[in-house]
Protein backbone atom coordinates (compact mmCIF):
# COMPACT_ATOMS: atom_id res chain seq x y z
CA UNK A 1 0.00 0.00 0.00
CA UNK A 2 1.36 3.61 -0.82
CA UNK A 3 0.10 7.08 0.33
CA UNK A 4 -1.45 9.75 -1.53
CA UNK A 5 -2.78 12.90 -0.58
CA UNK A 6 -6.18 14.32 -2.50
CA UNK A 7 -6.16 18.24 -3.16
CA UNK A 8 -8.78 19.77 -3.75
CA UNK A 9 -9.75 22.66 -6.01
CA UNK A 10 -12.60 24.69 -7.10
CA UNK A 11 -16.02 24.50 -6.92
CA UNK A 12 -18.21 27.47 -5.69
CA UNK A 13 -21.34 26.72 -3.73
CA UNK A 14 -22.62 30.05 -2.79
CA UNK A 15 -25.17 29.89 -5.72
CA UNK A 16 -26.68 26.91 -4.50
CA UNK A 17 -30.07 26.87 -2.91
CA UNK A 18 -30.00 24.70 0.67
CA UNK A 19 -31.53 22.24 -0.89
CA UNK A 20 -28.97 21.83 -3.82
CA UNK A 21 -26.01 21.92 -0.75
CA UNK A 22 -27.19 19.58 1.20
CA UNK A 23 -27.55 16.96 -1.85
CA UNK A 24 -23.92 18.18 -2.98
CA UNK A 25 -22.99 17.42 0.90
CA UNK A 26 -24.68 14.04 1.02
CA UNK A 27 -22.49 13.27 -2.45
CA UNK A 28 -19.04 14.30 -0.35
CA UNK A 29 -20.46 11.59 2.77
CA UNK A 30 -21.53 8.70 0.43
CA UNK A 31 -18.13 9.28 -1.64
CA UNK A 32 -15.71 9.38 2.10
CA UNK A 33 -18.06 6.97 3.66
CA UNK A 34 -17.19 4.42 0.70
CA UNK A 35 -13.83 5.09 0.23
CA UNK A 36 -13.60 4.72 4.39
CA UNK A 37 -15.80 1.14 4.42
CA UNK A 38 -12.95 -0.09 1.98
CA UNK A 39 -10.09 1.38 3.95
CA UNK A 40 -8.79 3.98 1.99
CA UNK A 41 -8.73 6.77 4.20
CA UNK A 42 -5.52 7.23 6.22
CA UNK A 43 -6.20 10.57 7.51
CA UNK A 44 -9.70 11.91 6.40
CA UNK A 45 -7.63 15.81 6.34
CA UNK A 46 -9.04 19.21 6.68
CA UNK A 47 -11.08 22.27 4.75
CA UNK A 48 -8.94 25.27 4.01
CA UNK A 49 -9.78 28.83 4.40
CA UNK A 50 -10.13 30.53 1.34
CA UNK A 51 -7.63 33.11 1.69
CA UNK A 52 -4.75 33.30 4.55
CA UNK A 53 -1.26 35.31 3.88
CA UNK A 54 1.28 34.26 1.42
CA UNK A 55 5.18 34.96 2.31
CA UNK A 56 7.51 34.80 -0.47
CA UNK A 57 11.40 35.89 -1.10
CA UNK A 58 14.38 36.94 0.89
CA UNK A 59 12.86 40.43 1.87
CA UNK A 60 10.13 37.67 3.46
CA UNK A 61 7.44 40.14 2.11
CA UNK A 62 4.10 39.11 3.40
CA UNK A 63 0.39 39.44 1.15
CA UNK A 64 -2.39 38.46 1.10
CA UNK A 65 -3.50 35.42 -0.57
CA UNK A 66 -3.60 33.48 -2.59
CA UNK A 67 -5.08 35.76 -5.10
CA UNK A 68 -5.93 32.82 -7.98
CA UNK A 69 -8.74 31.89 -9.79
CA UNK A 70 -11.41 29.99 -7.66
CA UNK A 71 -11.13 27.02 -9.72
CA UNK A 72 -7.12 26.84 -8.97
CA UNK A 73 -7.37 27.06 -5.08
CA UNK A 74 -6.94 24.18 -2.74
CA UNK A 75 -10.14 24.04 -0.82
CA UNK A 76 -8.82 21.01 1.42
CA UNK A 77 -7.04 17.51 1.19
CA UNK A 78 -7.13 14.36 2.33
CA UNK A 79 -4.74 11.06 2.90
CA UNK A 80 -5.74 8.23 1.09
CA UNK A 81 -4.34 4.88 0.95
CA UNK A 82 -3.82 3.14 -2.40
CA UNK A 83 -2.11 -0.14 -4.16
CA UNK A 84 -0.44 2.49 -6.47
CA UNK A 85 -0.94 5.79 -8.31
CA UNK A 86 -3.48 4.22 -11.05
CA UNK A 87 -5.65 3.20 -8.22
CA UNK A 88 -5.33 5.98 -6.19
CA UNK A 89 -6.62 8.12 -9.35
CA UNK A 90 -9.15 5.56 -9.69
CA UNK A 91 -10.46 6.31 -6.31
CA UNK A 92 -10.37 10.08 -6.95
CA UNK A 93 -12.86 9.96 -9.89
CA UNK A 94 -15.64 8.97 -7.35
CA UNK A 95 -15.32 12.63 -6.18
CA UNK A 96 -18.08 14.93 -6.42
CA UNK A 97 -16.41 18.07 -6.58
CA UNK A 98 -15.64 16.69 -10.48
CA UNK A 99 -19.44 17.48 -10.89
CA UNK A 100 -19.53 20.86 -10.13
CA UNK A 101 -16.14 22.02 -12.64
CA UNK A 102 -13.92 21.08 -9.21
CA UNK A 103 -10.36 19.40 -9.60
CA UNK A 104 -8.65 16.84 -7.49
CA UNK A 105 -5.56 16.59 -7.68
CA UNK A 106 -3.40 13.18 -7.02
CA UNK A 107 0.31 13.08 -5.33
CA UNK A 108 2.31 9.82 -4.26
CA UNK A 109 3.33 11.06 -0.61
CA UNK A 110 7.38 10.00 -0.58
CA UNK A 111 7.85 8.07 2.71
CA UNK A 112 11.12 9.04 3.81
CA UNK A 113 13.03 6.10 5.24
CA UNK A 114 15.40 8.25 7.97
CA UNK B 1 -24.96 9.99 10.63
CA UNK B 2 -27.25 11.09 7.81
CA UNK B 3 -28.99 14.10 8.04
CA UNK B 4 -32.77 14.10 7.66
CA UNK B 5 -34.58 15.01 4.80
CA UNK B 6 -34.81 18.74 3.72
CA UNK B 7 -32.65 19.56 6.51
CA UNK B 8 -31.16 22.97 4.94
CA UNK B 9 -34.08 23.56 3.60
CA UNK B 10 -35.90 23.43 6.70
CA UNK B 11 -33.11 25.22 8.80
CA UNK B 12 -33.20 27.71 6.22
CA UNK B 13 -36.49 29.11 7.49
CA UNK B 14 -35.89 28.78 11.54
CA UNK B 15 -32.45 30.59 10.99
CA UNK B 16 -33.50 33.63 8.97
CA UNK B 17 -36.82 34.02 10.80
CA UNK B 18 -34.43 34.40 13.81
CA UNK B 19 -31.57 36.31 12.23
CA UNK B 20 -33.86 38.80 11.06
CA UNK B 21 -35.44 39.32 14.56
CA UNK B 22 -31.50 40.26 15.48
CA UNK B 23 -30.77 42.33 12.96
CA UNK B 24 -34.09 43.78 11.89
CA UNK B 25 -36.83 42.78 9.03
CA UNK B 26 -34.71 46.04 7.14
CA UNK B 27 -31.58 43.56 7.12
CA UNK B 28 -33.99 40.40 5.68
CA UNK B 29 -30.64 40.51 2.83
CA UNK B 30 -27.92 40.22 5.62
CA UNK B 31 -29.58 37.59 7.49
CA UNK B 32 -30.18 35.24 4.03
CA UNK B 33 -26.37 35.71 3.82
CA UNK B 34 -25.24 34.41 7.46
CA UNK B 35 -27.50 31.81 6.72
CA UNK B 36 -26.01 30.75 3.28
CA UNK B 37 -22.62 31.65 4.91
CA UNK B 38 -23.31 28.54 7.96
CA UNK B 39 -24.09 26.60 4.94
CA UNK B 40 -21.21 26.67 3.42
CA UNK B 41 -19.22 26.04 6.47
CA UNK B 42 -21.29 23.41 7.31
CA UNK B 43 -21.08 21.36 3.79
CA UNK B 44 -16.94 22.42 4.32
CA UNK B 45 -16.69 20.64 7.90
CA UNK B 46 -19.21 18.05 7.70
CA UNK B 47 -18.18 16.64 4.59
CA UNK B 48 -14.65 15.95 6.14
CA UNK B 49 -15.89 14.77 9.74
CA UNK B 50 -19.38 13.74 9.16
CA UNK B 51 -22.40 15.31 10.06
CA UNK B 52 -22.42 16.30 14.06
CA UNK B 53 -24.44 14.50 16.35
CA UNK B 54 -27.28 17.53 16.51
CA UNK B 55 -26.83 18.71 13.12
CA UNK B 56 -29.55 21.49 13.57
CA UNK B 57 -28.02 22.66 16.82
CA UNK B 58 -24.95 22.84 14.83
CA UNK B 59 -26.14 25.41 12.31
CA UNK B 60 -27.83 26.97 14.29
CA UNK B 61 -24.91 27.67 16.77
CA UNK B 62 -22.69 28.40 13.61
CA UNK B 63 -25.46 30.90 12.69
CA UNK B 64 -25.30 32.74 16.24
CA UNK B 65 -21.65 33.15 16.39
CA UNK B 66 -21.54 34.72 12.65
CA UNK B 67 -24.89 36.92 14.07
CA UNK B 68 -22.48 38.10 16.73
CA UNK B 69 -19.20 38.53 14.35
CA UNK B 70 -21.56 40.96 12.09
CA UNK B 71 -23.11 43.06 15.00
CA UNK B 72 -19.52 43.99 16.66
CA UNK B 73 -18.40 44.61 13.47
CA UNK B 74 -20.67 46.58 11.73
CA UNK B 75 -22.01 47.55 14.90
CA UNK B 76 -21.98 51.32 13.57
CA UNK B 77 -22.30 51.01 9.46
CA UNK B 78 -25.83 49.52 10.38
CA UNK B 79 -28.66 50.03 12.43
CA UNK B 80 -30.17 46.51 13.69
CA UNK B 81 -33.38 45.65 15.69
CA UNK B 82 -35.28 48.42 16.86
CA UNK B 83 -36.81 46.33 19.30
CA UNK B 84 -33.63 45.12 20.56
CA UNK B 85 -32.15 48.55 20.84
CA UNK B 86 -29.34 49.26 23.55
CA UNK B 87 -29.00 45.53 24.16
CA UNK B 88 -26.56 45.30 21.22
CA UNK B 89 -24.63 48.19 21.76
CA UNK B 90 -22.74 47.13 24.67
CA UNK B 91 -20.82 43.83 24.70
CA UNK B 92 -22.41 43.42 28.24
CA UNK B 93 -25.64 42.56 27.13
CA UNK B 94 -25.28 41.65 23.46
CA UNK B 95 -24.34 38.14 23.51
CA UNK B 96 -26.71 37.29 26.50
CA UNK B 97 -28.91 38.99 24.30
CA UNK B 98 -28.51 37.31 21.45
CA UNK B 99 -28.58 33.82 23.01
CA UNK B 100 -31.67 34.59 24.41
CA UNK B 101 -32.79 35.01 20.54
CA UNK B 102 -31.66 31.80 19.46
CA UNK B 103 -33.34 29.73 22.54
CA UNK B 104 -35.74 26.78 20.92
CA UNK B 105 -38.89 28.72 22.26
CA UNK B 106 -38.45 32.20 20.62
CA UNK B 107 -37.25 30.70 16.95
CA UNK B 108 -40.87 28.90 17.32
CA UNK B 109 -42.23 32.74 17.26
CA UNK B 110 -39.89 33.53 15.03
CA UNK B 111 -41.43 31.34 12.20
CA UNK B 112 -44.64 32.58 13.16
CA UNK B 113 -43.49 36.57 13.26
CA UNK B 114 -42.29 35.77 9.78
CA UNK B 115 -45.33 34.21 8.51
CA UNK B 116 -47.38 36.60 9.69
CA UNK B 117 -45.41 39.14 8.32
CA UNK B 118 -45.16 37.48 4.96
CA UNK B 119 -48.79 37.72 4.88
CA UNK B 120 -48.96 41.61 4.73
CA UNK B 121 -52.16 42.84 3.26
CA UNK B 122 -50.05 45.23 1.11
CA UNK B 123 -48.50 42.20 -0.74
CA UNK B 124 -50.87 40.02 -3.84
CA UNK B 125 -51.73 36.93 -2.34
CA UNK B 126 -49.29 35.29 -4.98
CA UNK B 127 -46.63 37.37 -3.60
CA UNK B 128 -47.52 36.24 -0.02
CA UNK B 129 -47.39 32.82 -1.03
CA UNK B 130 -44.19 32.83 -3.12
CA UNK B 131 -42.46 34.68 0.13
CA UNK B 132 -43.16 31.78 2.62
CA UNK B 133 -42.21 29.49 0.19
CA UNK B 134 -38.74 31.04 -0.23
CA UNK B 135 -38.17 32.79 3.30
CA UNK B 136 -40.03 30.33 5.40
CA UNK B 137 -39.36 26.96 3.35
CA UNK B 138 -36.01 27.77 1.93
CA UNK B 139 -36.93 27.02 -1.74
CA UNK B 140 -34.79 29.49 -4.26
CA UNK B 141 -36.51 30.82 -6.98
CA UNK B 142 -35.78 28.53 -9.40
CA UNK B 143 -37.47 25.69 -7.34
CA UNK B 144 -40.37 27.64 -7.15
CA UNK B 145 -40.62 28.40 -10.64
CA UNK B 146 -40.44 25.00 -11.39
CA UNK B 147 -42.98 23.49 -8.60
CA UNK B 148 -45.64 26.45 -10.36
CA UNK B 149 -43.82 25.72 -13.68
CA UNK B 150 -43.33 29.34 -14.33
CA UNK B 151 -40.74 31.35 -15.55
CA UNK B 152 -37.42 32.02 -13.34
CA UNK B 153 -37.35 35.21 -13.96
CA UNK B 154 -41.16 36.03 -13.27
CA UNK B 155 -41.08 34.09 -9.96
CA UNK B 156 -37.25 36.10 -9.42
CA UNK B 157 -39.13 39.62 -9.53
CA UNK B 158 -42.28 38.69 -7.44
CA UNK B 159 -40.10 37.72 -4.64
CA UNK B 160 -37.60 40.49 -5.04
CA UNK B 161 -40.44 42.97 -5.07
CA UNK B 162 -41.99 41.31 -2.52
CA UNK B 163 -39.08 41.86 -0.34
CA UNK B 164 -38.48 45.31 -0.64
CA UNK B 165 -42.03 45.65 0.30
CA UNK B 166 -41.34 43.66 3.44
CA UNK B 167 -37.84 45.18 4.15
CA UNK B 168 -39.43 48.99 4.37
CA UNK B 169 -42.03 47.54 7.00
CA UNK B 170 -40.60 48.64 10.28
CA UNK B 171 -40.56 45.85 12.06
CA UNK B 172 -42.12 42.27 11.75
CA UNK B 173 -45.48 41.37 12.42
CA UNK B 174 -46.03 40.94 16.13
CA UNK B 175 -47.81 37.53 17.27
CA UNK B 176 -47.89 38.93 20.93
CA UNK B 177 -50.90 41.52 20.45
CA UNK B 178 -53.91 39.08 20.10
CA UNK B 179 -55.63 41.68 18.43
CA UNK B 180 -54.09 42.04 15.45
CA UNK B 181 -53.30 38.49 15.30
CA UNK B 182 -56.29 37.46 15.09
CA UNK B 183 -57.05 40.30 12.31
CA UNK B 184 -53.92 38.96 10.33
CA UNK B 185 -55.25 35.40 10.39
CA UNK B 186 -57.84 35.16 7.88
CA UNK B 187 -54.96 36.19 5.48
CA UNK B 188 -52.11 33.77 7.08
CA UNK B 189 -55.17 30.78 6.29
CA UNK B 190 -55.49 32.15 2.43
CA UNK B 191 -51.73 31.98 1.76
CA UNK B 192 -51.28 28.69 3.34
CA UNK B 193 -54.33 27.15 1.58
CA UNK B 194 -53.06 28.29 -1.80
CA UNK B 195 -49.90 26.96 -0.56
CA UNK B 196 -51.51 23.32 -0.55
CA UNK B 197 -53.66 23.81 -3.20
CA UNK B 198 -50.10 24.49 -5.40
CA UNK B 199 -49.10 21.10 -4.74
CA UNK B 200 -52.83 19.58 -4.66
CA UNK B 201 -53.77 20.92 -7.73
CA UNK B 202 -51.32 22.64 -9.38
CA UNK B 203 -49.28 22.35 -12.33
CA UNK B 204 -45.70 20.56 -11.40
CA UNK B 205 -45.75 16.86 -13.21
CA UNK B 206 -43.30 15.59 -10.64
CA UNK B 207 -45.50 14.26 -7.70
CA UNK B 208 -42.63 14.13 -5.15
CA UNK B 209 -42.63 18.26 -5.70
CA UNK B 210 -46.32 18.50 -5.51
CA UNK B 211 -46.05 16.41 -2.38
CA UNK B 212 -43.70 19.00 -0.77
CA UNK B 213 -45.38 22.13 -1.28
CA UNK B 214 -48.71 20.07 0.59
CA UNK B 215 -45.93 19.33 3.20
CA UNK B 216 -45.08 22.27 3.57
CA UNK B 217 -48.41 24.18 4.28
CA UNK B 218 -49.41 21.27 6.44
CA UNK B 219 -45.74 21.97 8.45
CA UNK B 220 -46.72 25.60 8.55
CA UNK B 221 -50.36 25.17 9.86
CA UNK B 222 -49.41 22.36 12.64
CA UNK B 223 -46.68 25.77 13.39
CA UNK B 224 -49.92 28.03 14.12
CA UNK B 225 -52.04 25.31 15.93
CA UNK B 226 -49.16 25.25 18.51
CA UNK B 227 -49.71 28.66 19.37
CA UNK B 228 -52.34 29.73 21.17
CA UNK B 229 -53.68 32.61 19.54
CA UNK B 230 -53.08 30.49 16.66
CA UNK B 231 -54.98 27.06 17.58
CA UNK B 232 -58.52 28.59 16.59
CA UNK B 233 -61.45 26.46 15.07
CA UNK B 234 -60.29 27.49 11.78
CA UNK B 235 -57.07 26.88 11.60
CA UNK B 236 -57.94 23.11 12.61
CA UNK B 237 -60.04 23.06 9.64
CA UNK B 238 -57.50 24.07 7.05
CA UNK B 239 -55.43 21.40 8.68
CA UNK B 240 -57.96 19.05 8.40
CA UNK B 241 -58.87 20.01 5.05
CA UNK B 242 -55.54 19.58 4.82
CA UNK B 243 -54.58 16.25 5.64
CA UNK B 244 -57.54 14.41 4.45
CA UNK B 245 -56.83 15.97 1.11
CA UNK B 246 -53.31 14.92 0.99
CA UNK B 247 -54.24 11.67 2.01
CA UNK B 248 -55.51 10.99 -1.63
CA UNK B 249 -52.75 12.20 -2.86
CA UNK B 250 -50.76 8.91 -3.54
CA UNK B 251 -54.17 7.72 -5.37
CA UNK B 252 -54.27 10.91 -7.28
CA UNK B 253 -51.01 11.88 -8.89
CA UNK B 254 -48.94 8.53 -9.49
CA UNK B 255 -44.95 8.72 -9.53
CA UNK B 256 -45.29 9.73 -13.46
CA UNK B 257 -47.56 12.38 -12.78
CA UNK B 258 -50.14 10.63 -14.46
CA UNK B 259 -53.59 12.23 -12.77
CA UNK B 260 -56.53 10.14 -11.70
CA UNK B 261 -59.90 11.99 -10.57
CA UNK B 262 -61.76 11.04 -7.46
CA UNK B 263 -64.14 8.56 -8.96
CA UNK B 264 -61.40 6.26 -10.59
CA UNK B 265 -58.71 5.99 -7.93
CA UNK B 266 -57.43 2.95 -6.30
CA UNK B 267 -58.66 4.02 -2.82
CA UNK B 268 -56.20 1.21 -0.89
CA UNK B 269 -53.09 4.14 -1.95
CA UNK B 270 -54.85 6.74 0.46
CA UNK B 271 -52.91 7.55 3.38
CA UNK B 272 -54.86 6.07 6.29
CA UNK B 273 -53.21 8.13 8.53
CA UNK B 274 -53.56 11.10 7.22
CA UNK B 275 -57.59 10.38 7.03
CA UNK B 276 -57.36 9.75 10.68
CA UNK B 277 -55.54 12.57 11.56
CA UNK B 278 -57.97 14.97 9.37
CA UNK B 279 -61.17 13.82 10.85
CA UNK B 280 -59.44 13.98 14.52
CA UNK B 281 -58.79 17.77 12.97
CA UNK B 282 -61.90 18.29 11.88
CA UNK B 283 -63.89 17.40 15.11
CA UNK B 284 -62.01 19.94 16.83
CA UNK B 285 -62.99 22.89 14.71
CA UNK B 286 -66.19 22.17 14.84
CA UNK B 287 -66.64 24.77 17.99
CA UNK B 288 -67.21 28.37 18.04
CA UNK B 289 -69.82 30.09 16.06
CA UNK B 290 -67.69 30.71 12.67
CA UNK B 291 -68.18 28.52 9.28
CA UNK B 292 -65.61 28.94 6.83
CA UNK B 293 -65.02 28.07 3.88
CA UNK B 294 -62.62 25.57 5.10
CA UNK B 295 -64.77 24.25 7.38
CA UNK B 296 -66.97 23.03 4.40
CA UNK B 297 -64.11 21.62 1.61
CA UNK B 298 -62.55 19.65 5.11
CA UNK B 299 -66.46 18.31 5.57
CA UNK B 300 -66.75 17.16 1.53
CA UNK B 301 -63.42 15.77 2.06
CA UNK B 302 -64.68 13.96 5.50
CA UNK B 303 -67.38 12.31 3.46
CA UNK B 304 -65.33 11.19 0.72
CA UNK B 305 -63.05 9.65 3.33
CA UNK B 306 -65.16 7.91 4.79
CA UNK B 307 -66.60 6.00 1.75
CA UNK B 308 -64.76 3.17 0.86
CA UNK B 309 -65.49 2.62 -2.73
CA UNK B 310 -67.09 5.63 -4.97
CA UNK B 311 -70.44 3.85 -4.81
CA UNK B 312 -70.95 4.28 -1.43
CA UNK B 313 -70.32 7.93 -1.00
CA UNK B 314 -72.96 9.71 0.49
CA UNK B 315 -73.89 11.84 -2.36
CA UNK B 316 -76.74 13.58 -0.38
CA UNK B 317 -74.44 15.07 2.04
CA UNK B 318 -72.02 16.10 0.16
CA UNK B 319 -74.70 18.41 -2.09
CA UNK B 320 -76.02 19.78 1.13
CA UNK B 321 -72.41 20.79 2.00
CA UNK B 322 -72.03 22.21 -1.43
CA UNK B 323 -75.01 24.29 -0.64
CA UNK B 324 -73.54 25.96 2.22
CA UNK B 325 -70.28 26.60 0.66
CA UNK B 326 -71.69 28.47 -2.29
CA UNK B 327 -73.30 30.47 0.27
CA UNK B 328 -69.90 30.93 2.41
CA UNK B 329 -67.96 31.14 -0.88
CA UNK B 330 -69.69 32.08 -3.94
CA UNK B 331 -67.66 30.96 -6.74
CA UNK B 332 -68.37 29.53 -10.02
CA UNK B 333 -65.88 26.51 -9.80
CA UNK B 334 -67.44 25.71 -6.12
CA UNK B 335 -70.76 25.44 -8.30
CA UNK B 336 -69.75 23.57 -10.94
CA UNK B 337 -68.28 20.86 -7.92
CA UNK B 338 -71.79 20.94 -6.48
CA UNK B 339 -73.40 20.44 -10.20
CA UNK B 340 -71.02 17.27 -10.26
CA UNK B 341 -72.36 15.72 -6.71
CA UNK B 342 -76.05 16.82 -8.29
CA UNK B 343 -75.19 14.52 -11.37
CA UNK B 344 -74.02 11.42 -8.68
CA UNK B 345 -76.91 12.13 -6.30
CA UNK B 346 -79.76 12.52 -8.97
CA UNK B 347 -78.40 11.70 -12.49
CA UNK B 348 -76.43 13.12 -15.25
CA UNK B 349 -79.40 15.22 -16.52
CA UNK B 350 -79.89 16.75 -13.39
CA UNK B 351 -76.32 17.43 -13.28
CA UNK B 352 -76.47 19.21 -16.85
CA UNK B 353 -79.68 21.31 -15.71
CA UNK B 354 -77.71 22.27 -12.74
CA UNK B 355 -74.44 23.80 -14.54
CA UNK B 356 -76.89 25.58 -16.93
CA UNK B 357 -78.53 27.75 -14.22
CA UNK B 358 -74.61 28.62 -13.41
CA UNK B 359 -75.17 32.11 -13.23
CA UNK B 360 -71.41 33.42 -13.62
CA UNK B 361 -70.82 30.62 -16.00
CA UNK B 362 -69.13 33.02 -18.39
CA UNK B 363 -66.30 33.20 -15.58
CA UNK B 364 -65.14 29.16 -16.34
CA UNK B 365 -64.81 30.26 -19.72
CA UNK B 366 -61.03 28.84 -20.01
CA UNK B 367 -61.39 26.30 -16.85
CA UNK B 368 -61.05 23.16 -18.32
CA UNK B 369 -62.85 21.18 -15.94
CA UNK B 370 -65.72 22.81 -17.17
CA UNK B 371 -65.83 21.19 -21.15
CA UNK B 372 -64.39 17.87 -19.01
CA UNK B 373 -67.12 17.68 -16.52
CA UNK B 374 -70.02 18.47 -19.34
CA UNK B 375 -67.87 15.55 -21.17
CA UNK B 376 -68.34 13.32 -18.09
CA UNK B 377 -72.18 13.93 -17.80
CA UNK B 378 -73.09 13.53 -21.68
CA UNK B 379 -70.74 10.63 -21.56
CA UNK B 380 -72.71 8.88 -18.68
CA UNK B 381 -75.72 9.43 -20.96
CA UNK B 382 -74.34 7.65 -23.50
CA UNK B 383 -73.46 10.50 -26.09
CA UNK B 384 -70.14 9.81 -27.05
CA UNK B 385 -70.08 12.39 -29.95
CA UNK B 386 -71.09 15.37 -27.42
CA UNK B 387 -68.94 14.08 -24.78
CA UNK B 388 -65.55 13.81 -27.26
CA UNK B 389 -66.26 17.01 -28.62
CA UNK B 390 -66.48 19.01 -24.80
CA UNK B 391 -63.47 16.62 -23.64
CA UNK B 392 -61.89 18.24 -26.92
CA UNK B 393 -62.88 21.41 -25.96
CA UNK B 394 -61.15 20.90 -22.73
CA UNK B 395 -57.71 19.76 -23.67
CA UNK B 396 -57.32 22.77 -26.01
CA UNK B 397 -58.01 24.64 -22.32
CA UNK B 398 -55.17 22.57 -20.51
CA UNK B 399 -52.78 24.21 -18.18
CA UNK B 400 -50.32 21.71 -18.31
CA UNK B 401 -48.97 18.01 -19.71
CA UNK B 402 -50.11 16.50 -17.00
CA UNK B 403 -54.21 18.03 -17.51
CA UNK B 404 -53.28 17.41 -20.94
CA UNK B 405 -52.58 13.78 -20.99
CA UNK B 406 -55.28 13.41 -18.27
CA UNK B 407 -58.05 15.01 -20.51
CA UNK B 408 -56.66 13.32 -23.42
CA UNK B 409 -57.06 9.97 -22.09
CA UNK B 410 -61.03 11.52 -21.22
CA UNK B 411 -61.18 11.81 -25.06
CA UNK B 412 -60.22 8.76 -25.72
CA UNK B 413 -62.43 6.96 -23.80
CA UNK B 414 -65.70 8.21 -26.19
CA UNK B 415 -64.90 5.86 -28.19
CA UNK B 416 -68.58 4.11 -28.34
CA UNK B 417 -71.12 4.54 -30.81
CA UNK B 418 -74.14 7.05 -29.53
CA UNK B 419 -77.79 5.99 -28.86
CA UNK B 420 -80.11 6.24 -32.06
Amino acid sequence: MSEFTFLFRGSDPTAQSPEEMQKSMQKWLAWFKELGEKGHIKYPGHPLERTGKVVRGKQKNVHDGPYAEAKDIVNGFTLIEAKDLPHAVELSKGCPILEVGGSVEVRPIRILDM
Amino acid sequence: MEPSDHLFRREAGRMVATLTRVFGVHNLALAEDVVQDAFCRALEVWKFRGVPENPSAWLLATAKNRALDVLRRQRTAHTFAPELGRLLDSEWTLAPAVEELFAANAIKDDLLRMMFSCCQPRLAEEAQVALILNILCGFSANEIASAFVSSHAAIEKRITRAKKLLATSKRLFDVAVPAEFAARLPAVHRALYLLFNEGYHGASPESAVRAELCHEAMRLAALLLEHPLGAMPTTYALSALMCLNAARLPARVDASGKLTSLFDQDRSLWDRELKVEGIRLLELAATGCELTEYHLEAAIASVHARASRIENTDWASIVSLYDTLILVRPSPVVALNRAIAIAQRDGPERGLEAIDAIEDRDRLASYPFYPAALGELELRRGRHNIARKHFRAALALARNPMERRFLHQRVGACEGADPP
